[in-house]
């Protein structure tokens, strides 16, 4: 078997534990994990392919190093969002966050 | 002579007409306004008609013709509107415009307090307008078209009073049941359409063709039992007359007006206006000969045991009608019109003096009245007048008519002429049993309102006062040895079939009716229930018309009930279940539409994820199918 294939199944189950996360979870912070799940497994997958890829290079590094920065400001925003939300419903709930509905 | 007034003859139906139109226009704001202009335009219409009929009467006197108006073209067939102006028409726009132009005096008396009195003589104006409209047809078709607005009107009036249960299903039944009949004269006109030569079927060619044999054997008796199917349903002959008595839910003057001038003299007309067809055809007289005599006696048996005022004279209606379908089937053509001629007078008169009994008493049964003739005295001799008229005693209008039939009957049929003697003797007791039980004697009545009975006012007796006059001497214009009206009529000599013998026994068996009826009514030296109590059947088979409503009932509308049920249930399940099951289908697609739409991000992101897993799995398939062919 390749040596990538290991990397892309471990990228390829976390992508889906994180997956399952965001969609089933009802906290809201337990989302923004599983959504840092899911960029994880991306970058596992960039970092893979920039070592042992058909052309390997250091974009994809670079690539992963820009997610990460990118994946820190969005829960820097979403944890924000979500505080301000609690402030005005008392909730953190998923479930009751409907009003997309009206 | 030029004709002059018979060129404007189509004036005499616009009036009412115009009077339709401006009291739909002015509706119930002109209470007091609107029956005025109802009397105005009959008024004038009665005058018009009235030139009309001299001018038809004078020495030369000519029947005009003008059917310039083309209305349909189709391939070689034309179809022109016109009107025709003859003896029989100028006769039939006097009696008409006679007769309307008094109800509508009298129906200013009698439904003064009707919310709805404008609307009543905006229909009675578009009644009569239909009815002259009908008279002055030049041609069959137009005619027909008539005809049928004469069925629409008498339905609007029959259910004036829609609020009552009873006036509506009357309403119903009349248009119904003569609707029947329609159809026959409807296909007889199709016929016609298709037979004659050249399509044209204007009258005048219609008697051509059927008096020089164009047309003629079965075809001709075809034609002329389909004409006579039509007239059965409008004139109220047997089997079609269930409609007639029950037509009585209308009000008073309505009833006066139909079975004296529009809506049953309709029938009459049209088979003595197509004559000649019937002449073409022995069969189809002996048809119109034998159902018109068993109408005559039929109806009179109901009438004894019927307890309605107005029932009773319904009844006398279709009796009289039979008579006058006999005489026109035995070939006495003048001496039919001439009873509906006579009959319109006494036949309204005694409507009106009956609508005058029922608005003073607010009651129509008969055994509730009593005692009438000390507190309404123009009303009870003018009743007399009207009874001793259509029960046939010399010298009064009835009497010259119904001997004049008599007498063609004793010459030609004389099964027919027994027939019609003992119906003129059933006529004579039953209008005694109704004069006695209401005018004489002690009052029976359960309402006070009968203690303080007074006359009607002037305009309602006014009219029965016309009439009455007319009732004594309208049948002076043709007497035996003058039969200034026959010869007039036919435009020929007419045969004498006069006969002492005839008028001798047809006064003797009106006057034993007469007396038999006061015998058992009013000196009440036979009792009453002297043949009821003897023959329960009998009495029992009269007084509910031979059950002919029941059998009606049983044979015609219960299993047309029956199979409408089954039709209502595949309309219901079948029809209505796939209209049903499409409308499900889109609310489940609409519904499940909704639950998606929760606002539950998760949720959408759950669908998208599936959609996306669906899409991938799709095209995969699809690449390894290619490939794999």
């Amino acid at each position: 078997m390749n040596v990538i294939a290991s990397y892309l199944i471990l990228a390829a189950i976390l992508f889906c534990i994180g997956l399952y996360g965001a969609l089933t979870k009802r906290h809201a912070i337990i989302v923004l994990l599983s959504v840092e799940l899911m960029l994880n497994a991306v970058n596992l997958n960039l970092v893979a392919f920039s070592r042992w890829g058909i052309v390997p290079n250091l974009t994809g590094q670079i690539f992963s190093l820009f997610n990460m920065t990118i994946a820190a400001a969005e829960v820097g925003v979403g944890i924000a969002i979500l505080i301000a939300y609690y402030r005005s419903r008392g909730s953190s709930n998923v479930r009751d966050m409907n009003s997309l509905k009206r | 002579m030029e004709a002059v007034y018979a060129q404007y003859a189509w004036l005499v139906p616009l009036f009412p007409l115009i009077a339709f139109l401006v009291l739909l226009a002015i509706g119930r704001t002109a209470n007091r306004s609107g029956p005025v202009i109802g009397v105005i335009a009959t008024l004038a219409s009665f005058v018009m008609a009235l030139l009309v009929l001299f001018e038809q009467t004078a020495e030369g006197g000519m029947a005009y013709v003008w059917n310039d108006l083309e209305w349909i073209r189709a391939g070689d067939f034309v179809l022109a509107m016109g009107y025709e102006v003859n003896p029989l028409n100028a006769l039939m726009l006097v009696i008409v415009t006679f007769v309307s132009l008094l109800v509508n005096l009298y129906s200013m008396g009698y439904m003064k307090d009707d919310p709805r009195i404008t609307v009543f003589f905006s229909y009675v104006a578009l009644f009569t307008f239909s009815m002259l409209a009908l008279v002055i047809s030049e041609n069959i078709v137009q005619l027909y078209i008539f005809w049928e607005l004469v069925g629409v009107c008498s339905f609007l009036l029959i259910g004036f009073w829609y609020t009552k249960p009873e006036a509506k299903a009357a309403a119903k039944k009349a248009f119904i049941v003569t609707r029947i009949g329609d159809v026959g004269l409807f296909i007889g006109i199709l016929l016609l359409v298709w037979n004659m030569p050249g399509h044209a079927i204007d009258f005048t060619n219609i008697g051509n063709a059927f008096a020089s044999g164009d047309i003629s054997g079965g075809l001709a008796t075809l034609i002329a039992i389909l004409i006579f199917i039509g007239a059965v349903g409008k004139s109220g002959q047997f089997p079609l007359h269930t409609w007639l008595p029950d037509a009585m839910e209308g009000p008073t003057p309505i009833s006066a007006l139909i079975h004296a001038a529009t809506m049953v003299a309709a029938g009459v007309y049209l088979v003595a206006r197509t004559y000649p067809v019937f002449e073409a055809s022995e069969s189809a007289m002996q048809v119109v000969a034998i159902v018109g005599a068993f109408t005559a006696i039929f109806a009179a048996l109901i009438a004894l045991t019927q307890t309605d005022i107005k029932r009773v004279l319904a009844y006398s209606t279709v009796s009289q009608l039979g008579y006058m379908m006999l005489a026109l089937g035995i070939g006495a053509y003048a001496a039919g019109i001439f009873h509906l001629f006579t009959h319109a007078f006494f036949k309204a008169l005694l409507f009106l003096a009956a609508g005058s009994v029922i608005h003073v008493l607010h009651e129509q049964n008969i055994f509730k009245m009593g005692g009438l003739m000390g507190k309404m005295r123009i009303t009870g001799w003018t009743f007399v007048i009207g009874a001793l008229a259509l029960a046939g005693i010399f010298p009064f209008a009835g009497f010259w008519s119904k001997d004049a039939i008599l007498a063609e009957a004793y010459a030609s049929h004389p099964v027919l002429f027994w027939v019609a003697l003992i119906t003129a003797f059933l006529t004579a007791f039953y209008m005694a049993r109704l004069f006695f039980l209401v005018f004489t004697g002690q009052s029976r009545a359960e309402s006070s309102e009968a203690g303080h009975a007074h006359e009607s006012p002037l305009v309602m007796t006014l009219p029965m006062i016309l009439l009455a006059i007319f009732s004594i001497g309208a049948g002076f214009f043709n007497i035996p040895g003058s039969d200034r009206l026959a010869a007039w009529l036919t435009r020929e000599a007419p045969e004498h079939h006069a006969s002492v013998l005839v008028m001798v026994l047809s006064n003797v068996f009106a006057l034993a009716g007469i007396l038999l009826g006061w015998l058992m009514y009013g000196k009440r030296t036979i009792p009453q229930d002297w043949l009821s109590a003897r023959a329960t059947w009998l009495y029992r088979l009269s007084y509910r018309k031979f059950y002919i409503d029941e059998i009606y009932d049983y044979v015609i509308v219960r299993p047309l009930r029956v199979f409408g049920y089954f039709l209502h249930l595949f309309d219901e399940f079948i029809v209505d279940g796939i209209v049903r099951l499409t409308a499900n289908i889109t609310l489940a697609i609409g519904r499940a539409g909704t639950r998606l739409q929760n606002g539950q991000l998760q949720t959408y992101g759950l669908v998208s994820m599936l959609g996306l897993v669906i899409l991938a799995v799709a095209f995969v398939g699809w690449r390894f199918v290619i490939n794999a062919g």
